[in-house]
C-alpha cells in the first residue's frame, strides 16, 4: 500500500488575517515532513469572501490574529465556512487551531463588557477575557498523543479557555506555563480530530509527534493506510529538549 | 541657571553611575537615569526644556537607530551639538541617562538640539515629559510581540501619544507604510509625509513580513501597484477611496551599487539633489530619507545633508564589514525581526564567492522571548545559494530552535551545526573561514553584545565600536 502515492491536501484558512506568531511554520512543517515521506501534499488557501469545498480537504489550519482581523472575518467565517467545516470535522476530518483560531471554534467569547460572541461550537468549549495576558514558554504532557509525549511551546493569549463534558479532552496537561486558563492546568482541546491549542512558537516544528498525528490520521481517513515511516527528528528534539531543559519545572 | 538641591544630587548620582559603569565596562545602560529618575522625577524635563533648538523623536520598529544617528550625523555637518542618546538605549531610563551625560556639573546642558531615539511602547511617556519639536514614525512592523501584545496595540500607543502633542509640533510620517500614514488622520496639527517613488525598486508581490494588507479605515483588501518590501510600498482602498498621501520630501531615481551602497535624488519642496549613501542595504535608503525629512524641517542646508550622510558609517551590527586578516571578509548584522532580517538574507544570498553562516538566536528579554518570528523570515531565500555557503552554524539560547528553522528551509540536517557557546562558536568560524571567503554573523539583539565581547577578546575590535 505504501508504494502507491498518497497525495493529501491541506487547506489554510484565511492566511493574510490568522498569521499571527510564525503560524506560517505549521504549514512548512507539514509540507517537508510530507515530502520526505513521499507523500505530495497540495497546500489550498480561503479567506475573504472564498466557499470552501471541504470534500477534497485532508488537513485544515486555521491560526490567530489580532483582535481586528479577527473581527474582520469574524461574519465570513460563520458565514461561508464555518459549517461546512464543522460537519467535515464531525466526519474526522484533521484539523489544528492556534490561539484566535481556537477561540473561534469554541461555543463563545464573552469580551470585558460581558458581550458575547458566538464560536462554532465545535468544541465544548467557551473563552473569557482575562485581565492580564498569559505569555511564555510552555512545557506540557500529552498522552492523547502517545505514551510519554510531551509538547513545548510559546503562549501569548488574554483569553481564558474553559473545557465543557462535551466528547472533549484536553490536548495537554501543563507541566509549566498557564495553558487554557491558568487554572486547571490544561492546554489546549481535542474532539475527534480536530485540535485546539494555545501553543504557538509555532508549535508543529518542535512537536513532530503532534504534526505526525495530523498526516496520520489524513491517510486513514483518506486511504484507511496509516504507514507514515518514521523521521530521525534530530533537530527537532534537539529544539524540544532544550525547551523542556531550560523551562520544565518537574520531570 | 539655578538648579535645586534634590536636581542637583539626582544629577550627580546618575553621573556616578555612568562613571561607574564606564568603569566596570558596561556601554549606556540605563541604570543611571532610572536611579536619578528616582531622585528627580522632573529631572529629564528640566534638562530638555533647555535645548534651544528642541526636540526631535524618531520612532517606529525598524530604522530608529540608524536614522537617528544620520541626522546627528547631518546636525554635525551643520555644527549644530546635539543631546542624542545614540547608545541605542530607548526607554526612559536610557533616555534620561543620554540627557545627563549631557549635562555639566550644574546641570547645563551641552546640546542645543535633542536627538531622541524612543522605543514605541515609551512614546506616551516622554511626550508628556519632552515636549518634542518634531516627531518621525518610520514604519510599523511586529517586533518583540511579547513585550506589547499585539501590533495594533502598540499603533495605537503612539497614535493617542501623537494626539497628546503640543499644537505646534509636527509630526512627520512615512506615506508608503499604510499603517503609518494611517496616524496622520487622527493628528490634528502638521503633518508632513515622506516616501519613495521609484517602481523599479518594487516588486508586484508581496513579502511573507508584510504586517497587513487590508484598509485602516474600512478593512477592505489594499491594491498595490507596487510593493518595496512587507507592507510598504504604493497603495490604494478601491473601496473607501483612502490613498497613499502624497509625499513632500521624496526619494527618485534610486541606483543601488551592491554593498558599495546607492545613489538616489531627494525632492523637497524647495530643492531638489542627490545623495550618495556608501551603507548597503535598501532599508538604509529609507532610513536616509527618514533624516532628510528631518533636516529639512530644521532648515539645514543641502550641503551639510549631503556631508552628513556621505561621512555616515554603519552602526555597529548594522550590516558592518569586520576588519580580519589573510583576505578574510567578515560581515556582522543584527537581526531582530522579519523584515529587516528578510534584508540582511537577501544581501547573504547575493551570488558572490563563497561564504559562511553562523545565526546565533537568543530569547533575552532585550531580543523578546518569543522567536516564533524566526518562521516568517524568509530563510528559503538562501537556498539558491546552497552551492557557495560551505558552512552553516548556529549559536545561542535558542540555536537549537534555528538549526531546526534552517533544516525545515531546505538546507539539509547534516550540513547544520550547533555550538551552544558564543564566543567559542565565533572564534570557530572566524578560523574555519578561509582566505578570500566571506563569513556572515547573524545575532540578535543581545547575541550581537556577546559578539562584540567574544571579539574584542580575540583582537578584532577597531575603536570606533566604542563611540
Ligand atoms: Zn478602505
Amino acid at each position: 500500500m505504501s508504494n502507491t502515492t498518497r497525495p493529501l491536501t491541506l487547506l489554510h484558512l484565511y492566511p493574510d488575517l490568522l498569521n499571527l506568531y510564525g503560524d506560517r511554520g505549521n504549514i512548512i512543517t507539514l509540507r517537508q515532513r510530507c515530502q520526505w515521506r513521499n507523500i505530495p501534499l497540495t497546500v489550498q488557501t480561503a479567506s475573504l469572501g472564498d466557499t470552501v469545498d471541504f470534500g477534497p480537504v485532508d488537513i485544515v489550519f486555521i491560526g490567530g490574529g489580532s483582535d481586528r482581523e479577527q473581527t474582520l472575518l469574524f461574519t465570513d467565517f460563520q458565514k461561508y465556512k464555518g459549517p461546512a467545516l464543522v460537519e467535515a470535522a464531525e466526519n474526522d476530518l484533521p484539523l489544528l487551531s492556534v490561539c484566535g483560531g481556537y477561540q473561534l471554534l469554541g461555543r463563545y467569547y464573552r469580551a470585558h463588557t460581558g458581550e458575547e460572541m458566538p464560536g462554532l461550537g465545535l468544541f465544548d468549549a467557551w473563552t473569557e477575557a482575562g485581565p492580564t495576558r498569559l505569555i511564555g514558554n510552555v512545557v506540557a504532557e500529552a498522552p492523547v498523543l502517545g505514551p510519554d509525549v510531551t509538547l513545548v511551546g510559546f503562549e501569548n493569549h488574554s483569553g481564558r479557555t474553559f473545557l465543557g463534558t462535551k466528547d472533549i479532552r484536553p490536548l495537554a496537561h501543563v507541566r509549566s506555563g498557564y495553558g487554557n486558563n491558568g487554572d486547571d492546568r490544561q492546554e489546549g482541546a481535542v474532539y475527534r480530530h480536530a485540535v485546539g491549542t494555545y501553543l504557538h512558537g509555532p508549535v508543529l516544528p518542535k512537536n513532530p509527534a503532534l504534526a505526525d498525528w495530523l498526516i496520520r490520521h489524513a491517510l486513514i481517513r483518506r486511504y484507511g493506510d496509516d504507514h507514515l515511516p518514521a523521521l530521525p527528528d534530530r533537530w527537532e528534539m534537539a529544539a524540544h529538549q532544550s525547551i523542556i531543559r531550560r523551562f520544565s519545572q518537574s520531570g | 541657571m539655578l538648579q535645586s538641591p534634590r536636581f542637583l544630587l539626582a544629577l550627580w548620582t546618575g553621573k556616578a553611575a555612568i562613571w561607574l559603569n564606564r568603569r566596570i565596562g558596561h556601554g549606556g545602560t540605563s541604570f543611571p537615569g532610572t536611579v536619578s529618575r528616582k531622585l528627580a522625577p522632573s529631572l529629564l524635563t528640566a534638562l530638555a526644556r533647555q535645548l534651544p533648538q528642541g526636540s526631535l523623536f524618531v520612532t517606529g520598529t525598524n530604522g530608529k537607530t540608524t536614522t537617528s544617528k544620520m541626522i546627528a550625523a547631518i546636525a554635525a555637518g551643520a555644527s549644530i551639538p546635539v543631546t542624542h542618546n545614540r547608545a541605542g538605549a530607548n526607554l526612559i531610563g536610557g533616555i534620561t541617562t543620554a540627557f545627563i551625560d549631557s549635562a555639566s556639573a550644574l546641570g547645563q546642558l551641552r546640546g542645543r538640539l535633542g536627538i531622541i531615539e524612543v522605543d514605541e511602547a515609551t512614546v506616551p511617556q516622554l511626550v508628556q515629559e519632552v515636549q518634542p519639536r518634531v516627531v518621525i514614525v518610520t514604519n510599523f512592523f511586529r517586533d518583540q510581540l511579547d513585550r506589547f501584545g499585539e501590533l495594533d496595540k502598540t499603533v495605537q500607543l503612539v497614535s493617542d501619544a501623537l494626539g497628546k502633542l503640543p499644537k505646534k509640533s509636527v509630526v512627520l510620517l512615512n506615506a508608503d507604510d499604510p499603517l503609518v500614514a494611517h496616524l496622520g488622520r487622527f493628528f490634528p496639527g502638521k503633518v508632513i509625509y515622506y516616501g519613495m517613488d521609484d517602481r523599479h525598486c518594487g516588486s508586484a508581490t508581496m513579502q511573507q513580513s508584510a504586517e497587513t494588507r487590508f484598509c485602516r479605515a474600512c478593512g477592505h483588501p489594499l491594491t498595490y501597484d507596487w510593493y518595496y518590501f512587507g507592507q510598504l510600498g504604493h497603495y490604494r482602498c478601491t473601496n473607501c477611496n483612502l490613498v497613499r498621501p502624497q509625499p513632500s520630501i521624496v526619494v527618485r531615481q534610486i541606483e543601488l551599487r551592491g554593498e558599495q551602497g546607492s545613489r538616489f535624488t531627494v525632492e523637497t519642496p524647495e530643492q531638489r539633489f542627490d545623495l550618495t549613501l556608501s551603507t548597503p542595504g535598501f532599508y538604509n535608503i529609507y532610513n536616509a530619507l527618514a533624516a532628510v525629512a528631518l533636516a529639512v524641517q530644521l532648515k539645514l542646508p543641502a550641503q551639510a545633508i549631503e556631508k552628513g550622510l556621505q561621512g555616515y558609517r554603519t552602526n555597529f551590527g548594522r550590516m558592518e564589514q569586520l576588519p580580519l586578516p589573510d583576505n578574510k571578509k567578515a560581515f556582522l548584522a543584527l537581526i531582530k525581526n522579519p523584515t529587516g532580517c528578510d534584508e540582511v538574507i537577501r544581501t547573504v544570498a547575493q551570488p558572490t564567492g563563497t561564504k559562511r553562516l553562523l545565526v546565533i538566536i537568543n530569547d533575552n528579554a532585550a531580543d523578546g522571548r518569543d522567536i516564533s518570528w524566526l518562521w516568517d523570515a524568509d530563510f528559503e531565500a538562501l537556498i539558491p545559494a546552497l552551492p557557495l555557503i560551505k558552512q552553516v552554524q548556529t549559536a545561542g539560547l535558542r540555536g537549537e530552535d534555528m538549526a531546526l528553522r534552517l533544516q525545515y528551509a531546505g538546507i539539509p540536517a547534516e550540513q547544520l551545526t550547533y555550538q551552544s557557546d558564543i564566543a567559542q562558536a565565533i572564534a570557530g568560524a572566524i578560523k574555519d573561514t578561509q582566505p578570500g571567503e566571506t563569513l556572515y554573523i547573524l545575532p540578535t539583539y543581545t547575541a550581537l553584545l556577546a559578539v562584540k565581547t567574544a571579539l574584542t577578546k580575540l583582537g578584532y575590535s577597531p575603536n570606533y565600536w566604542e563611540e
